[in-house]
């Protein structure tokens, strides 16, 4: 059970977070929303993984 | 016990969704909908030894595995479409959330449709 991908998921989005608002001080929005954007596609690439190992399950037990 | 596992992880994610959904809202929907999936793939283990279990009597009983499997087919199906309709409504979708939900519904009927068939055939054989 792989708990520890929830904490890895909540770093990203706190870290992407506090960039974002970093380079949107120092005056690079651009920047902010690129970063905004890769943190989202990393998370999601994760999301997708679990999310086919639950349909998999769920088609395995239920005969599907 | 499992349930004090699954009860701590649901309170520690949903505090972590908090946290982050003031700063970036689509990453916390992302938090909610993982600590959902890897909850319920616990339980997806438990539930395969009822599976089993149920599928051993069927077949002592000589019931026929049709209607048991479209049974299980069926509760699949409700399953995967409330999970998605609670994410969607999660979100705020609630129009996708019930539109999700709508397709469930017709997918299960049109799986019901044989067994109500054979139903009305048995129920026409047995009247005069």
């Amino acid at each position: 059970m792989n708990i520890d991908l929830i904490f890895r998921i909540a770093a990203i989005g706190i870290l992407v977070s506090v960039l974002n608002a970093l380079l949107n001080k120092s005056g690079r929005e651009e920047q902010a929303m690129m970063t905004t954007i890769a943190g989202l596609v990393v998370v999601l690439l994760m999301i997708v993984k679990e999310i086919a190992h639950l349909f998999d399950t769920v088609k395995t037990l239920f005969q599907l | 016990m499992e349930i004090f596992q699954i009860v701590g992880l649901g309170v520690v994610a949903t505090i972590l969704a908090i946290v982050i959904k003031a700063h970036r809202p689509e990453i916390a929907i992302q938090i909610s909908l993982l600590t959902g999936i890897i909850i319920l793939v616990v339980i997806l283990g438990k539930i395969s030894a009822v599976v089993d279990l149920l599928n051993s009597y069927a077949q002592k009983v000589n019931i026929d595995l049709i209607y048991f499997s479209t049974l299980l087919k069926i509760i699949g199906i409700a399953y995967i479409a409330e999970f998605g309709a609670e994410v969607c409504r999660d979100a705020g979708e609630g129009a996708i959330a019930s539109k999700v939900e709508l397709a469930g519904k017709v997918i299960i009927i049109l799986l019901a449709v044989p067994i109500i068939t054979s139903l009305l055939d048995l129920i026409i054989s047995i009247l005069p």
